[in-house]
């Protein structure tokens, strides 16, 4: 697009209880970052700018999850300033590791970790942003991908569907040729209910997926405990490992409670 | 007489930071009345949920604190533990860890100086902005960068949340020739670091000198990643074992974060400025000559300075990164065994933006009975609000914008790293109008 277009999409990038790490991902595209900053107009970014532009917006990153009073408010603004509303990143699709807190009293975890608990104000759940507004495009990954970022904003740019495959892990793997850890050396790998976009990075790096991306579309959790366990594993540790950073993501949330009950 | 005029110098999200703050600095006068760098990034909880989590998902689980610095979170954390377990990995690990922290400081140091700190020297919003009339300097900057990414990279297989750091070692360790391939693109990143001390040392800096307790790992024979005693200018000398005896976390009500303090002193600094003045004799040659000729000599006390210090620790990481590479053989194993056994263990490693203490109770099934984490930006709060309240009552009599925006950039000295000390930030300058 050159720079006499008319009308260059508004972004924003907005967020929530996070670690900066999938915005960071745009700055990270070093290759691509002055291409993106010059085909739309980024209104709203504080972590790069501090021009901060009021909306409305034509494209809205979201990266966090929600978890106060006072977030649970903004993402409704957000979304009635935004056409397109998309989702980066485990906390804002699935509730990231701070989710956990969903399963345990959250007075006890304030109390664990601050002095003055009445200080503190907070909701006993993090829960994913769809779980509050409605949400055009949900991006997978603690961190998300960048190259799968930039496919998404040239996509939602052209008016096209991006290219962001929801089959799993083992489809990289395969594709890379790698020997499967799981059957030749009985690691216990989440890469068969795990969604593809790392490029299989942890069994390339002779360790088990750990689900950093979530559910594949098509998760089969319950013959995956079942293989966990002939491995040797205990229910503690198969529920463990399915309340990682998607452990609030349905199916793997139902995965971990049926270890529990065990 | 009439009564001193009350202004408010208000920042509601300060930009260009990680995370989410505020600040709030009301002025009587020339009088600055009430300082509070505000942290609304809402609560995550690490300490409370690494309760029960195996030893062995420290390092993924703590890296998820921070996006930009999670090299530090594994590093610490697999250290503490280690030293829970008494177990000691081979040299070539130890190398590969320092490789991998020189990736990290490469790629944080140059995201802070260029795209968070430089904007404000210049008058630019954002390096964006900056990139139309200085497009070049953008370009270095983005090639430095991915040069520190590609470390980071090789040894962790992603910039963000890298996978392969373990406690006793790393999943799977880079072959000689794999390093090798580095080294173009580092000899290019260590002239672009010099081209960058020089860069940074023509800007103009305000002339504010503070007198500063520095604290600092340091080690008997390298600039401090992994390694070393902490020690600071005033005679501190102690063991990441004594850190909770010596500094207490305090919790004040307008802030998520927690503040810390020296036990019956107050405020200290970490960081760039605080390895540089405490570790000059360690930093290699082509550092301490870059540093000297660019008008650097410790101690420096100038915290807008801090920017020409990163410049010079880009080049030292980017000539430790390529000392490490020519001495580098792979280890026998990729990481040395590590048992379930109970135990207590500290660490305290040099990120980016300042040391970072962890401490790890283990049960003998491996489980961690209790974690405490202490980020760099919580030990730098109390003095980001010291040095606001000596520098706001210097521009208390500047047109409000622009005395904001010079608040701004005194937080931004200190690089600092909200959703780290969450466990950060709102600017209000209070200037209530005329009475």
């Amino acid at each position: 697009m050159s720079s006499e277009a008319p009308h260059k999409p508004k972004v924003a990038v907005f967020k929530f209880a996070s670690c900066d790490g999938c915005q960071l991902s745009l700055l990270d595209a070093e290759d691509d970052l002055l291409g993106v900053a010059g085909a739309v107009e980024i209104l709203y970014f504080p972590e790069v700018t501090r021009a901060m532009g009021k909306g409305p917006y034509d494209i809205a990153l979201v990266e966090g999850s929600i978890t106060t009073h006072e977030d649970a408010q903004r993402i409704q603004e957000i979304r009635r300033k935004c056409k397109t509303l998309i989702t980066i990143g485990a906390c804002a699709t699935s509730g990231g590791i701070q989710a956990l807190r969903n399963w345990k009293d959250v007075d006890e975890f304030i109390r664990i970790v601050y002095a003055t608990p009445q200080y503190i104000s907070t909701l006993r759940s993090s829960t994913p942003i769809a779980e509050h507004v409605s949400v055009d495009f949900e991006l997978r990954g603690c961190p998300i991908n960048k190259h799968q970022l930039i496919e998404l904003i040239s996509a939602t740019l052209a008016g096209r569907k991006p290219n962001v495959p929801a089959y799993s892990v083992c489809i990289e793997c395969k594709r890379k040729a790698n020997v499967c850890i799981a059957v030749a050396r009985g690691v216990a790998c989440f890469g068969p209910v795990t969604q593809a976009g790392c490029g299989a990075l942890c069994p390339s790096y002779d360790r088990g997926c750990y689900g950093c991306y979530g559910p594949m579309e098509t998760p089969n959790t319950t013959a995956l405990t079942s293989q966990f366990r002939i491995l040797g594993q205990t229910d503690d540790q198969i529920s463990r490992g399915f309340r990682g950073f998607n452990a609030w993501a349905w199916q793997f949330r139902k995965a971990s409670e049926e270890c529990e009950r065990k | 007489m009439s009564e001193p005029a009350k202004r408010t110098i208000r920042v509601d999200t300060l930009a260009r930071v990680e995370g989410e703050g505020s600040l709030y600095i009301k002025l009587v006068g020339d009088r600055v009345a009430d300082v509070k760098l505000k942290i609304y990034e809402p609560p995550r909880f690490f300490e409370a949920f690494l309760r029960g989590r195996h030893f062995s998902e420290a390092p993924d689980i703590t890296a998820r604190i921070c996006g930009i610095c999670p090299i530090a979170y594994q590093m610490s954390a697999v250290h503490a533990i280690e030293r829970a377990l008494a177990i000691h990995v081979d040299p070539a690990v130890r190398l590969l860890r320092r490789l991998f922290y020189c990736g990290e400081w490469i790629e944080s140091h140059t995201l802070h100086v260029y795209m968070l700190h430089a904007p404000d020297f210049l008058g630019y919003p954002d390096a964006i902005a900056m990139a139309h009339d200085h497009r070049s300097v953008v370009e270095r900057a983005l090639r430095l960068k991915k040069i520190g990414n590609r470390i980071v990279t090789l040894l962790g297989g992603r910039e963000i949340h890298p996978i392969s750091a373990a406690v006793g070692g790393f999943y799977k360790v880079p072959s000689k020739l794999q390093l090798r391939d580095l080294v173009d693109d580092l000899n290019w990143a260590l002239e672009a670091s010099l081209e960058t001390v020089r860069w940074t040392s023509t800007l103009e800096f305000p002339d504010f000198e503070q007198d500063y307790e520095f604290v600092a790992l340091r080690h008997p024979d390298e600039y401090p990643f992994n390694e070393g005693r902490l020690v600071s200018n005033t005679g501190l000398d102690i063991d990441a074992a004594e850190y909770e005896d010596r500094f207490v976390e305090l919790h004040v009500k307008h802030s998520n974060a927690l503040h810390s303090v020296i036990r019956g002193k107050g405020s200290y600094l970490v960081g760039p400025l605080a390895r540089f003045n405490l570790n000059f004799d360690k930093l290699p040659k082509i550092g301490q000559e870059a540093a000297t000729q660019a008008n650097l000599r410790p101690p420096v006390r100038n915290p807008f300075r801090s920017i020409v210090v990163r410049a010079v620790e880009i080049v030292f990481a980017c000539a430790e990164a390529l000392r490490i590479i020519r001495e580098y053989e792979p280890p026998g194993v990729p990481r040395v065994g590590a048992p379930n056994q109970a135990g207590v263990g500290q660490a305290i490693t040099e990120a980016p933006r300042g040391m970072l203490y962890h401490r790890y109770a283990l049960d003998e099934k491996g489980l961690i009975l209790a974690a405490k984490i202490i980020p760099p930006t919580s030990q730098n709060q109390k003095r980001i609000e010291d040095d606001l309240r000596e520098y706001a009552a210097r521009v208390a009599a500047w047109p409000l914008e622009e005395a904001t925006w010079k608040c701004e950039q005194t937080i931004r000295n200190y690089d600092p790293c909200i959703s780290c000390a969450t466990h950060f930030l709102k600017v209000t300058i209070e200037k209530a109008g005329a009475v």
